[in-house]
Parts: C-alpha cells; structure tokens; sequence
C-alpha cells in the first residue's frame, strides 16, 4: 500500500497544539494551562485575521458578479456600498458613535427583525408541509406535542384549559424533551470527540500547507 | 489527580485506543457494515447527479467559531466536503460552501483545493467557490439564500452549527425544488431541521458524514467507538435509575 502524507509541517503543528490545548484543558498543571491561554489567544487573534480575509472574499464574490452582470448583480453593488458605507461610518465616529448606532437600530435591526418574522411563517408552512411530505409515527407524535405545546401557552386556551399549562406543557418539557435532548447531546458529544481526535491524529486534515 | 480529570482522561485515552484498534482491524478485513441512513443514501445519489446534470451541489457549514465548541460539527462539514469535492472534482460546476465564520471560510477554501489537487484537477479549483456569507445568523442567511436559488443548485447539503434560522434555508431549498439534508449541533436546530428539511441528520448522525462517504478506515472505527461508549452510556443510566429507585444514590 502506497502512504503519502500530505502536509507534515502544518499536520505536525496542528497536532502538537491540538494536544497542548486539549492536555492544558484536562490537566491542572499551571505551565500547560499558561501555554493553552496563550495559544488560544493567538487563536482568537488569528481568527480576527480570517475574518478580515473572509470580508476580502466577500467583496471579490459580489465584485465577480458585478462584472459578470450574473443575476442580482444590483444587490451586489448594494452590498458593497454598503459594506464600504458601514465601515467608513464606525472606523469614523466609532462602534458606539451616534451614526453607528443608527445604522444597528435603524438598518440591521429591522431587517433580522422581519427576517424573525419570515422565519415564524416559514416555520408553520413547513410543519404543514411535514404531513405530506413524511407521514409516520414520529411526525404525527412531533406535530401533535407541537400543537400541544403551543396551546398551552396561549393566553385564552391556557386559561380555559388549566390542565394543559398546570401539567402537560411542565411534564413535556421536563420528561420527554429532556429525554430527548439528552440523548441528542450525548451523540453530538460523542462525535465532537471522534472528529476532535481524528483532527488530532491527523486523519481529518481541513488545511494545507 | 481529581476523579473529573482522571475520568476525563481515561475517556479520551480508551476512545483513542479503541480508534486505532478498530482502524487496524478494519484494514485487515473490512466488513463492518453501516446503518441505512436515508439522508446519506440521497446524498450519494445526489452527487451522482448533479455530476450528471451539471448542477450545482452547496455546503452550508454554519457560523460556528473554530475556537469553540460548535467547532466540531463544521469540521465534520469540512470532511464530507473533501469526499463531496473529490466525487464532483470533474464536474462542469464544482460545489459551493458557505460559512459565517471567517476561519471556517479559509479552511472550505483549503479543503477545495486539497481535494481537487488530490484527484489531480487543481485547474478547477476557484476560490470563490468558498464563501463567507455573513457573520450573524440572519446576515448569514440572507447571503446564502441568492446562492440557494440563483447558483443552479441542485442539493443543498446543511451541517455546521445552526440556530432557527436555518429553517428559512430550507425553505428556499424547497422552493428552489432542490434536496435539502442536513444535521447540526444545537437543539433548536435540530428541531427545526427535523420539520424543515428533507432528510434530516438526528444527533450524531451528522458526524458520520464522512464514513458514510468512504472518507477511510478511521471513520468507521470512529463510529464504533461511539457505538461502545453509547452502550456504556446506556447501561451506565439505566444502572443509575436503578439505583435512584431503588434508593442506594
């Protein structure tokens, strides 16, 4: 069988202080904890850098559709101003500034806030949607604890139905969805650890170099 | 030593031990047979096509910091992206991945260019291919969703940390009449991808990406590990109810 390791000097780095982080995160001993602050600020100044690569990313994609003339290119152009805007305002009058703070309340906010408000109808149409598309047991059971739920916390039907809010809706939450829920958490924990170690033994190896 | 770190360590050390055992025992006779996954399933199928009909095959790995936690489930995007980009290297629309973190967006990059050189198309390689969309969750979607329907995309493939949010992904993939599939990390999520997406990844589900897409041995061995230490975990809760009822804890 022919082994080509790709990549031994990133490989090697990325294990060594993969294993100092995960050894100082475990191990209480004061120079390995000092090493693993140190690292992880580094990590944390690093990944200050990438953002501002991914912002550079950002611009050459919409800049590409600009001369491209590909669909939805006004939106690009839009998003560039705007970016080009929004920097200029906060690198000017600071994050805190007035002008900053009316760009937040008066542009971003309002539009995650309708963006919310899609997402609550989006929500309900695809729970619909959920009937046609994957009718069994576990849908049926899902839709009929959604609604149940849902009910419960109505100010009208919660108040006619005492039994609902007093009992269903805290015996829901607290046997079946925890229950739930931690059998979820306890496989995302275990495969964070299997991917945490392949990354480790370098098996997974998401960069070059 | 305290018994948090002794049995922190002991954890680490046997599923470490248990990987190379069973990465060793499946290159010398690989049998282990997989679970039928429906998601994984329409997945393979999905690249074949969209090969086939050149379209386009997206990635959304999420908007989790690679200094955190949440980390994990872009990493195991990451690795189904590699085996995805090796499958479709040849295609006349090479994959598209979204991140809202801008170290997941340099690593996507990496992983593209990884994969096209490995499979000797490094020509293909583009580097807008790799995106970062936006860097809060509904910028993020809002970036994401011109590519949703725009882009020719034929299957959108979701695993990375999500909120709520990524129900509106979903539904722009279902109005786009593209395959949406996908798994993430946080419970939320998790809730909204099961009602919202076509195929979705339950739990641990989404960390099997890559055994499921032949990524090699140590993926195999990685999940039956996982399955030990669930049957450990099982005994170890049923013991402990056990014991609760009958008043011993």
């Amino acid at each position: 069988m022919r082994f080509k390791f790709r990549a031994p000097f990133s490989t090697a780095i990325a294990i060594a202080v993969g294993l100092i982080v995960l050894l100082g995160y475990i191990m209480p001993i004061s120079m390995l904890i000092g090493l693993r602050l140190f690292l992880l600020q580094w990590a944390v100044i690093l990944a200050g850098v990438a953002l501002i690569i991914g912002v550079a990313n950002l611009i050459g994609v919409h800049w590409h559709k600009i001369h491209t003339r590909q669909k939805g290119s006004l939106y690009s152009v839009i998003l560039i101003f705007a970016l080009i805007g929004t920097v200029l305002v906060i690198g000017g009058f600071g994050p805190t500034g007035y002008w900053s703070m009316w760009i937040f309340n008066y542009i971003q906010l309002p539009i995650e806030a309708s963006l919310m408000a899609i997402l609550a109808v989006a929500l309900a149409y695809a729970s619909a949607r959920l009937i046609r598309r994957r009718l069994n047991v576990l849908t049926i059971i899902f839709l009929i604890t959604v609604v149940l739920v849902f009910l419960s916390v109505t100010p009208v039907l919660g108040d006619m139905f005492p039994f609902l809010g007093d009992f269903l809706h805290p015996w829901i939450a607290a046997v079946p969805a925890t229950a739930g829920a931690r059998g979820i958490l306890l496989g995302v924990a275990l495969g964070t650890v299997a991917t945490g170690l392949r990354i480790l033994m370098g098996t997974d190896r998401p960069y070059s170099g | 030593m305290s018994l948090t770190v002794t049995l922190s360590l002991g954890f680490i050390l046997f599923f470490f031990i248990g990987m190379i055992v069973f990465s060793v025992l499946e290159r010398r006779r690989s049998g282990y047979q997989l679970r039928r996954i429906p998601a994984f399933a329409r997945l393979s199928r999905a690249i074949g096509l969209s090969v086939e009909d050149g379209s386009r095959l997206h990635l959304s790995i999420g908007r989790g910091s690679l200094t955190g936690p949440e980390s994990a489930a872009a990493l195991a995007g990451l690795s189904m992206l590699e085996r995805i980009a090796r499958r479709i290297g040849v295609s006349d629309r090479p994959p598209v991945v979204t991140s809202g973190d801008g170290a997941l967006s340099i690593l996507s990059r990496n992983t593209l260019e990884s994969a096209y050189k490995a499979i000797e198309e490094g020509a293909q390689y583009d580097p807008n291919a790799g995106r970062l969309s936006g860097i809060t969750p509904f910028s993020y979607v809002a970036g994401t969703l011109p590519l949703i329907f725009d882009e020719q995309v034929s299957t959108n493939v979701i695993a990375g940390h999500f909120g709520g949010e990524v129900a509106l992904l979903t539904d722009a993939g279902e109005r786009s009449g593209s395959l949406t599939l996908g798994g993430t990390d946080s419970l939320p999520g998790q809730a909204v991808l099961y009602a919202t997406a076509q195929e979705p990844l339950i739990g641990e589900e989404l960390y099997a990406g890559g055994a499921y897409l032949r990524a090699g041995g140590m993926h195999i061995a990685s999940l039956r590990v996982q399955d030990i230490f669930r049957w450990i975990l099982v005994l170890v809760i049923l013991l402990g109810s056990i014991a609760k009822l009958a008043g011993v804890l």
